[in-house]
């Protein structure tokens, strides 16, 4: 257990080291020169380029940069805004963090037991009606791209049902602009919400729900299924009992993954939306060429997929008695 | 023999069972029949696609879903039409009154739930009891199976326990609601000798006792003959023979079950004394109806008739079924399988006993991962003593046997001498030239100098590798010859191991489980070794293709003057091969003999308990005694000692328990580990000998 438990820590740290430097590099080598920006562009005097760019301690070498930087990052001192009136980035960070994990929240809350039931219902009938339809289903909503769903969810429910007849029941649930203040509390947030969620969950439907199918078919083909059958019980306790049990252990790593791809999804569902979370402020802080503050974003999304996985194979490994902890 | 109506439990007639392939129904089982009497044990024998557990399934109405029972067939169980119940009907029938033993209990049991709960839900489901009652009724079940600490084994996971220990607790699972009928599929397959002779045991005293009719399924001839009291033979779907077990191992009248009979070897027959008789060919795959005999294919006395007509199942009025058109001639003695007794292999030629392979105080210890306890209490686990100190010696050409339960280092031993594992201690010596640890270190001539023969041909075929490249690869690697003559060499090593040249161009997907065999024999002698190691070689086979391949592994070496290093759990088999057999526990070897000297006292006790636990193919044959208890030691926590005394059934006090046994001498090169002095081990095992011949 100690052993597997020091690996995994291991492991944790050097991929978070290695994805920081990766982060700090490529921003470095990409066109566009911060200091060039804040100096205002083109025209901008060299002297005062140079004044700015001593000023964000761009001038020392790279490596000494990158450790200060991340000495920075660890300390919390994640430095001022560029881009917006020289707020703090870590408040910025920070709040727009809670949006977005308000939205991620809403988001997992619909798809996983969504997707949980149709992917159960589709490995029960493998390859009879209810697995084609909810198959179908899926793969054809996977395969469409966040901002086209958005869009079509924008304009079907917000825009023509929520102006037709049905305007008194949903307007006030599902307004087309997610653009709520920042600092909005859960509830006042919480209209704003269901639109971009359900964007997001299309988007895991599909992910969480072939996954958990494959992993029923694959159970259901086992000896113990049938010892478990042949015990004379219901058809029911076989499947909630035994084949379940077994079938959504892997689904937990699923799940924890899939957070990454919710958060790649978000970044473009939050700007479909305008809604004021992580993503469109990621989007905000690239278009304005706000480098520390794209650096911390990035970072900050780093340490919460690593935590996940992190997180995936504790419980796996808790939950799955197989799992000799060595 | 007639069954009064009262008693028959069971009765099929005709039944028919097919699967869909293709889009087509392909009949798996051709009008089968049985009659079954209550506190009888039948035997279904046939190998594998003979439809004997596809019968098992449709018994319990729980065949697949591509699987359907032809209509015309009959199957009653205690009198009532099965095949007219509903699902609700058979889930009571199987909660109570037939019960199933698979095969492989570890993957019967749900792998994430602690074994109690499994099987406090059977109980639930037959007797309707809850709670204390029902832990109780479960307790009472597992001492019976004598399973040791049943408490304990309730709250294990089943990974946590023995294989031995899993099947007991499906047994307990299937006998705990007293069913009328119980199957039992294959229940002692992977288990070891040691093992099956105990779960055996324990089947024949559970259903002694109870008025249980018995159906066991299974390929092995030696289980049926110990345990069953009329036998059906049973090949590519139909019934070959059937009739009471003492009539059929002693005068078969097929020329199938013959065959089958023929192919064992015997425990100390010796390929010296005789070639054994292997049945030709492979067993066929599921086809459509043909009006051939299912087995005239491979049938030694086929004749046009056989080929064009197919025999009906004839039923004798001594209550015998056969199916053959020409029984009769067999029972009058008037064909005979051809008595080729000339040997498969000359003694090995004089002046050939030179040194080849020295193995000098090897061990492989394996590191364990320190638990949380051992964390805080600063100590490290003892290592996993895989193997603790082998000496061995190899003669050029000679074939030496290693023989043990699992767990007892055996391959590990092999991996060690291959390079495949490295060793954490001792020396290996190969003509005269140390041996360097891991094939990676190892010079390719080394390498050409051992080969390995893996127990499943499955698994190590390429199998997106031609016949032809898999034994090209190490003649041109290996050997260094150019494109061309490996060509020519590829397809004079396929006919060396009989196979035909145009089998140069299959891949292993297309081969049957004897002929990928073959051609890994073939891919081992490709690099002309001066050892091969095969480990199991023949376990995962066919019975009938079982001998082809021994006598074939007889022949290239003899041919070859290549040495053997043979690991088997059937002793019969290495006792076949082998030209010294040595055995091995927990990482040591106990006894070193000649083949002559294996199978006769004096025995080391372990070798005893081995010899007394094989199922004999022979009903007048019984294993009474079962000499051992299940559990072998972990390999962790060896005993001190003599690391045998926790099982020894003749130990003879605190000097087992306290020093480490001297080896004996007991005279050719027979040398037994034991406390016990030789002349006493003689004497005692000669009596107790006796003794079972008197009963």
């Amino acid at each position: 257990m100690l052993r597997f438990a020091r690996r995994r820590l291991f492991f944790f740290l050097f991929t978070y080291v290695l994805s920081s430097l990766i982060i700090f590099f490529l921003l470095r080598v990409l066109p566009g020169d911060p200091a060039k920006v804040i100096a205002g562009g083109r025209e901008a005097a060299p002297e005062q380029v140079a004044e700015i760019r001593a000023e964000l301690g761009l001038d020392v070498p790279l490596p000494e940069q990158y450790l200060s930087w991340a000495g920075n990052f660890l300390r919390g001192d994640w430095g001022k805004t560029i881009a917006f009136r020289g707020a703090d980035n870590r408040d910025l960070i920070l709040e727009r963090s809670r949006n977005s994990a308000r939205l991620a929240f809403i988001a997992l809350a619909l798809s996983v037991p969504l997707s949980l039931v149709l992917g159960v219902i589709a490995g029960l009938s493998e390859n009879k009606l209810p697995d084609v339809l909810i198959s179908l289903l899926t793969l054809s909503v996977v395969s469409l791209p966040e901002f086209v769903t958005g869009l079509f969810l924008i304009n079907t429910v917000a825009l023509r049902w929520g102006r037709g007849p049905l305007a008194s029941a949903i307007g006030w649930w599902f307004p087309a602009s997610s653009a709520v203040p920042a600092n909005a509390s859960f509830g006042e947030m919480l209209p704003a919400l269901w639109l971009p969620a359900i964007a997001a969950t299309l988007v895991l439907l599909a992910y969480i729900s072939r996954l958990t199918r494959a992993g029923v078919i694959e159970e259901l083909k086992r000896d113990y299924v049938r010892t478990a059958a042949l015990k004379g019980i219901s058809r029911r306790s076989v499947i909630l009992r035994h084949v379940l049990r077994n079938a959504l252990l892997p689904t937990i790593t699923v799940i924890a993954i899939s957070i990454s791809w919710l958060i790649s999804g978000l970044v473009v569902i939050e700007f479909v939306f305008g809604f004021p979370g992580l993503g469109s402020l990621l989007i905000a802080a690239i278009e304005r060429r706000d480098l520390p503050l794209v650096q911390s974003i990035v970072m900050v999304t780093v340490t919460v997929v690593l935590c996940a996985n992190l997180f995936a194979d504790a419980a796996y490994a808790l939950l799955n008695p197989r799992i000799k902890l060595e | 023999m007639m069954t009064p109506a009262s008693d028959l439990l069971l009765e099929i007639e005709d039944l028919t069972l097919s699967y869909r392939i293709d889009k087509r129904w392909i009949p798996a089982v051709r009008n089968f029949q049985l009659k079954l009497a209550r506190g009888q044990v039948y035997g279904l024998v046939g190998e594998s696609g003979s439809g004997k557990s596809t019968i098992a399934m449709a018994l319990m109405r729980f065949l697949s879903g591509n699987g359907r029972v032809e209509s015309g067939a009959k199957m009653r169980f205690a009198g009532e039409d099965l095949l007219g119940k509903s699902a609700a009907e058979m889930r009571a029938i199987w909660a109570k009154r037939i019960k199933l033993v698979p095969q492989n209990a570890g993957a019967a049991l749900n792998p994430s739930m602690r074994v109690g709960p499994q099987v406090l839900e059977s109980i639930r489901a037959a007797i309707g009891i809850d709670g204390v009652e029902a832990e109780r009724a479960m307790m009472r079940m597992f001492h019976d199976v004598n399973l040791i600490d049943p408490e304990k084994v309730a709250r294990r996971y089943p990974h946590e326990l023995s294989g031995g220990m899993q099947q007991r607790v499906m047994i307990a699972m299937a006998l705990v609601s007293n069913p009328e009928l119980l199957i039992l599929d294959e229940p002692t397959t992977g288990l070891d000798v040691t093992t099956e002779a105990v779960i055996l045991d324990l089947i024949r005293q559970l259903i002694a006792e109870r008025d249980t009719g018995v159906l066991y399924i299974t390929h092995n001839l030696g289980v049926v003959a110990q345990l069953c009291e009329r036998v059906t033979v049973l090949y590519a779907g139909e019934i070959m023979e059937d009739d009471r077990a003492d009539d059929l191992f002693h005068q078969a009248w097929h020329p199938y079950t013959l065959g089958l009979l023929g192919s064992l070897p015997r425990p100390g027959q010796n390929k010296r004394d005789a070639l054994l008789h292997p049945i030709d060919g492979n067993p066929p795959a599921l086809k459509d109806s043909s009006h051939a005999c299912a087995f005239a294919e491979r049938c030694a006395f086929a004749e046009d008739i056989c080929r064009d007509v197919k025999p009906p199942l004839e039923s004798l009025p001594d209550g015998r079924a056969i199916r053959c058109h020409r029984w009769r001639e067999i029972r009058d003695g008037e064909l005979h399988l051809v008595a080729d007794d000339s040997a498969a292999a000359e003694p090995a030629h004089e002046g050939r006993a030179q040194s080849l392979m020295r193995v000098a105080d090897l061990t492989k210890h394996f590191t364990v991962g320190r638990s949380l306890a051992d964390v805080l209490s600063h100590s490290a686990p003892p290592p996993i003593r895989a193997v603790d100190g082998v000496d061995l010696a190899l003669n050029a050409g000679q074939a030496l046997g290693l023989v043990g339960e699992s767990g007892s280092g055996k391959t590990t031993l092999a991996r060690l001498i291959v390079g495949l594992q490295e060793r954490t201690g001792g020396k290996l010596e190969l003509l005269g030239m140390d041996i360097r640890n891991s094939v990676r270190e190892r010079s390719p001539d080394v390498l050409a100098k051992i080969q390995m023969v893996f127990q499943n041909p499955q698994n190590a075929l390429n199998p997106y590798m031609s016949v032809r490249d898999a034994i090209r690869r190490p003649l041109i690697k290996l050997r260094g010859m150019n494109p061309g003559d490996a060509d020519a060499e590829a397809l004079a090593l396929l006919r060396s191991v009989n196979l035909r040249a145009d089998y140069a161009d299959r891949f292993p997907g297309e081969l049957s489980g004897g002929e990928k065999q073959r051609v890994a024999i073939a891919r081992a002698f490709a690099s002309d070794p001066d050892l091969i190691i095969c480990d199991e070689p023949v376990s995962a086979l066919d019975v009938s293709v079982q001998a082809a391949v021994l006598n074939l592994l007889a022949r290239l070496q003899d041919q070859n003057g290549t040495a053997y290093l043979f690991i088997s759990h059937d002793l019969a088999a290495v006792g076949y091969l082998a030209d010294t057999i040595a055995v091995m526990y927990l990482g040591q070897l106990f006894e070193v003999a000649g083949r002559e000297d294996l199978f006769q006292p004096p025995f080391h006790p372990y070798t005893e308990a081995l010899f007394a636990a094989i199922p004999v193919a022979d009903p007048r044959h019984r294993v009474e005694a079962t000499l051992l208890s299940d559990a072998l030691p972990s390999a962790q926590y060896i005993p001190g000692g003599c690391r045998f005394h926790t099982r020894c059934p003749r130990a003879i006090g605190p000097i087992c328990e306290e020093e480490e046994p001297p080896w004996r001498d007991a005279g050719a090169g027979h040398v037994i580990r034991c406390h016990i002095p030789i002349e006493e081990l003689t004497e005692a095992q000669t009596k107790s000998a006796a003794g079972a011949a008197m009963d």
